[in-house]
């Protein structure tokens, strides 16, 4: 499956242009201590007129595309994500993509297969709900476990315990999800190797087809942020060493599993790697709905008479408003453009994000993509970070080496 | 303007130990008579330098020129210079002296005599000034004034029941101080029809008018278009503006005359035509012989400055020879160091005046710097005889090639409060003092006098002494000659080579314990690389210390989605940005900040 969005014998021009949406559901029962998401409790009324607000933008966004000349796009996934999304009304979730589906315009075709993902949080799912996702068109659902261990989910201020995911993946099973995603948590407070490595296994043995398997971060502003701005806080994070440790045998053991690491964080059975997260790897086009959610698109209305060289593939990353009155009331036009990346800087992306994906970059692509050489926009830094062990080149690939995945951002930003 | 009568002109300067009082003086006589209004009142009108306000302490000698009407009924015109009091700047006092007749010497009601009292009093006494004594604070409730005027009596010899006693403060008698002003300083002597004689005894470089120079008339008359010559470097210019100065502010006159104090312009673009001490004649009409002009002084603290962005070198020659135009005593040349490139050694007349000087060229220059350890000037004996003085450590000999080294002492002054003379003596002890004697001023305060080598006390001991005083010590101290010592050159070896600009002399008993602690510091300072670093201290290629950077181990973000990819990115370009600011030695990258806070060895 991951063949077919990645090198295809097609020459990028004359591809049809993939595009993704998000959409967010800022809403949450509690907010995590490691949080620093764009999300918060609130009550069912203004969930209510968010979803709303949530199809009003969508139809803006549908009609516009149908005003652009030229505008083509093949719809490649859909990710409704949080927040925790499943704790609205399965319902509104339906809504939502009926939504997407009645008022997709000509110009947009519906990917064969379209990789439609939920994410969902357990403790928040039930049967009825998991079905009528199934029955709306989900196709994918990511769980959020963190930690076999239910004193370390009390230290992240999970509401749920480990049972209770147990029992969210065996009704996801049983509503007909056969691709589920699990979302784990390394490096946390108090815990051990061994408490890892257990983690891991119990998971791997439900058999999900992915694991997204994360290195604590502490965010600053988070409540975990501040404790463990203490010296001495308890119970006391890894050390960098045992941290890295965990990182490895995450890969040896998910391995005995058949998993395969296909991203820095990121394991799956053959076939089931993500589509929706390839896509910000690989600098698909991407549409965020909803609150504060980040859109990557072409940049339109200067006509091709006037543009000047190179200006005709200037991209643009938008980004809606994060102050949720603000949204509800304009969803459409509350956006401001964070970022216009040329295509110079769109090499530096293509590179950065290219190289989190353990297949790496892709030589040819560059080629395609941007009609120059990657080794000669980037050769001195290519030779350098080879001799230094942290990058290597086989089958027209560039990829990091192990130790290179340890120093991801030593070696990305080289390229900024 | 009509001529002035020299009579009714009072040229002096106000000189006093730090903080006793004297810019407060200077504002409240500015304001008393009408030159600002209380309201345009700025607390330290003289101290116009942001860097002046901001510590509180006078640097640059400023003049001002006011109006008074005294009790005689006469109008006069006061110029007044304000001088800095604290030691470093010593030289600054005896120039603005040169340029007067008389100082207002302004004495702390509650502390007395202090050092630098003494100090100025013999500058100015060298000057054949007359000098007008002040007793100020007395709004202080432990203000002892008659106990102060005896002391002075006693210990300086000069008259003093008289002395006005004022608070500068609260502006109680200081009319008193202006009419001894009159009374008693005598007015300038000048002979207005003879050729031109006039004492530069200060200049600053003003991106409009170029070259300023302060001047007091000897004799003669200076105007615009006056065609003038420097007599030491025989530069002629014409005249292009003369005035007084305003508090703050040039205000430009017609003429200056004999007696008068102020400024002149000549379109002096080129910095080194002017230099302080020089006298300005006429061209056409020189006078006969030159003012005595100033003793060079000789610079007690070295470092090395470089820029930052070595791009920037040119702009700092520039920003040090303008400096040097304005502060006489800073001396410096090239030098390079394989570590931080091109740069200049530059001497200073002690902590304090480097300081200031890395400030000044920070803020006014707007340049960003790298200085290494400072260091004093060492006396090394060659086997062969002859005896360099040695200002950089990269230049001492092999030591097979020293007979012996010899270091500069001081004798230090460190007044105390009692319940810290323990603690202080310790200090002093740990930093090889010789203990000469204790006085106690008051049942509470003492005064502990110790010969220490320089180099002891320019790393950290003054925040060595403030920390274990709760900020109560004071220090002062004087050269008082050299010794000889055992003493060591230490370097610092990052990554197995030597780094010059983090190299220093120190005494040989110390080596081990310094070069340990510059190496647990830099560890610290230098950030975690590809590789292990070995950090290593070494005498004569002796390895003394040694800790090791270890390699990074983890630099990667678990996730990156649409969402993130900006803000991540962000943070990638500030990683990155933080390595220009590093030097890269060999292939280990040193923040810069590291040079200056391996200097900075903690106190505990």
């Amino acid at each position: 499956m991951p063949e077919q969005f990645g090198v295809s014998g097609t020459p990028y021009m004359e591809k049809k242009q993939e595009i993704e949406l998000y959409l967010h559901l800022p809403f949450c029962v509690k907010k995590c201590a490691y949080c620093d998401f764009l999300s918060f409790p609130s009550g069912a009324e203004t969930q209510t007129a968010y979803v709303e607000a949530l199809k009003r933008e969508i139809r803006a966004f549908f009609a516009e595309i149908e005003e652009t000349e030229g505008a083509e796009y093949c719809l490649r996934s859909v990710f409704i994500g949080g927040g925790t999304p499943s704790l609205l009304p399965a319902e509104q979730i339906a809504g939502i993509l009926t939504e997407i589906r009645s008022d997709l315009p000509g110009a947009v075709s519906m990917g064969e297969p379209c990789e439609i993902t939920i994410e969902a949080n357990p403790g928040t799912l039930d049967l009825q709900k998991l079905s009528l996702y199934r029955n709306s068109g989900i196709n994918r659902i990511s769980i959020g476990c963190q930690s076999a261990n239910d004193r370390e989910l009390k230290v992240l201020g999970r509401i749920h315990s480990f049972a209770d995911f147990q029992k969210s993946f065996r009704l996801a099973r049983e509503a007909g999800f056969e691709n589920i995603n699990v979302d784990l948590m390394a490096g946390l407070p108090g815990q051990t190797r061994q408490s890892w490595e257990k983690t891991l296994r119990t998971v791997a043995e439900r058999g999900p087809e992915h694991i997204s398997a994360y290195s604590l971060i502490l965010e600053e502003g988070t409540p975990l942020y501040h404790r463990y701005a203490e010296k001495d806080a308890f119970p006391p994070l890894p050390d960098e060493e045992t941290e890295r440790e965990m990182y490895h045998r995450t890969e040896e053991i998910l391995r005995e599993y058949g998993f395969r690491r296909y991203e820095i964080s990121n394991y799956a059975k053959k076939g089931y790697e993500s589509v929706h997260n390839t896509g910000y790897w690989d600098g698909t086009f991407y549409k965020g709905f909803g609150l504060g959610a980040a859109s990557l698109l072409p940049e339109r209305g200067i006509p091709s008479g006037e543009r000047a060289e190179g200006e005709g593939k200037i991209r643009l990353r938008v980004r809606n408003t994060e102050d949720l009155n603000r949204y509800l009331n304009n969803p459409s036009s509350c956006s401001h453009v964070e970022e216009r990346l040329t295509v110079k800087d769109q090499m530096a992306e293509f590179m950065i994000l290219g190289f989190r994906m353990i297949r790496g970059v892709s030589l040819w692509e560059f080629r395609e993509r941007f009609d120059r050489d990657l080794e000669d926009v980037y050769g001195s830094v290519l030779q350098k970070q080879q001799s230094e062990g942290l990058l290597e080149k086989s089958g027209g690939r560039l990829r990091l080496t192990e130790r290179g995945l340890d120093l991801a951002n030593l070696v990305m930003e080289e390229y900024l | 303007m009509s001529e002035i009568d020299q009579s009714k002109i009072r040229n002096f300067s106000i000189v006093a130990h730090i903080d006793h009082g004297k810019s407060t003086l200077a504002d409240r006589i500015i304001e008393m008579t009408g030159l600002l209004t209380s309201r345009e009142m700025q607390s330290q009108v003289l101290d116009n330098m942001e860097l002046e306000r901001e510590r509180g302490i006078t640097i640059k000698a400023q003049a001002c020129r006011i109006i008074y009407n005294a009790k005689d009924g006469q109008e006069y015109i006061l110029n007044m210079i304000d001088t800095p009091g604290h030691v470093d700047f010593n030289y600054e006092v005896s120039r603005s002296l040169a340029a007067c007749d008389g100082a207002v010497l302004v004495v702390d009601a509650t502390q007395g005599v202090e050092a630098q009292t003494l100090g100025n009093v013999y500058l100015a006494l060298d000057d054949d000034l007359e000098i007008v004594p002040v007793i100020n604070k007395i709004d202080l409730p432990s203000a002892d004034p008659q106990r102060v005027i005896d002391e002075i009596e006693d210990i300086i010899g000069i008259e003093a029941q008289d002395a006005p006693q004022i608070s500068a403060k609260t502006g109680e008698h200081v009319d008193q101080v202006l009419e001894a002003i009159v009374s008693k300083i005598p007015a300038p002597k000048g002979d207005r029809n003879a050729p031109l004689k006039a004492l530069i005894f200060d200049s600053v470089y003003d991106s409009y008018k170029g070259v300023i120079i302060s001047v007091r008339i000897m004799d003669g008359k200076v105007r615009r278009g006056s065609r003038i010559k420097m007599m030491a470097t025989g530069a002629v210019e014409e005249v292009v503006e003369v005035g007084y100065f305003g508090p703050g502010q040039f205000i430009p006159c017609d003429e200056l005359d004999a007696g008068m104090v102020g400024y002149i312009t000549a379109s002096i673009k080129n910095v080194s035509s002017t230099r302080v001490g020089d006298t300005v004649t006429e061209a056409d009409h020189p006078c006969e012989k030159a003012l005595p002009g100033y003793k060079k002084v000789q610079p007690m603290v070295y470092c090395g400055i470089y820029p930052a962005d070595s791009a920037k070198y040119q702009d700092l020659r520039d920003a040090l020879e303008k400096l040097q135009l304005n502060d006489a005593s800073l001396s410096y040349e090239p030098e390079t160091s394989a570590a931080l490139g091109f740069g200049f050694r530059c001497g200073f007349l002690g902590l304090l005046h480097l300081e200031v000087v890395q400030e000044r060229l920070e803020r006014e220059y707007d340049l960003d710097l790298v200085t290494t350890a400072p260091g004093v000037v060492y006396r090394v004996h060659k086997t062969d005889g002859s005896m360099m003085e040695l200002t950089n450590p990269s230049n001492l000999p092999d030591p097979s090639e020293i007979d012996f080294m010899e270091e500069p002492v001081v004798r230090a002054e460190i007044m105390v409060t009692t319940e810290f003379v323990g603690s202080i003596m310790q200090l002093c002890e740990e930093r090889r003092g010789i203990y000469i004697g204790m006085d106690y001023m008051e049942q509470t305060r003492a005064v502990l006098h110790y010969r220490l080598p320089l180099n002891e006390i320019i790393y950290d001991f003054f925040d060595a002494l403030k920390s274990r005083s709760r900020g109560y010590a004071s220090l002062d101290y004087e050269l008082d000659g050299y010794q000889r010592s055992d003493l060591v050159k230490l370097d610092i070896l990052v990554n197995k080579e030597t780094v010059d600009a983090l190299s220093f002399i120190v005494f040989a008993d110390s080596a081990y314990d310094r070069g340990r602690k510059m190496c647990e510091k830099l560890k610290e300072e230098i950030p975690r690389q590809l590789f292990d670093i070995p950090i290593q201290a070494a005498v004569n290629s002796r390895i003394i210390a040694r800790e090791t950077v270890k390699a990074l181990r983890k630099d990667v973000l678990a996730k990156c989605y649409g969402g993130d990819i900006s803000r991540k990115k962000k943070l990638l370009e500030k990683q990155k940005e933080g390595k220009k600011k590093m030097r890269q030695i060999g292939s280990v990258e040193i923040p810069q900040k590291a040079f200056l806070n391996v200097l900075k060895l903690d106190e505990q």
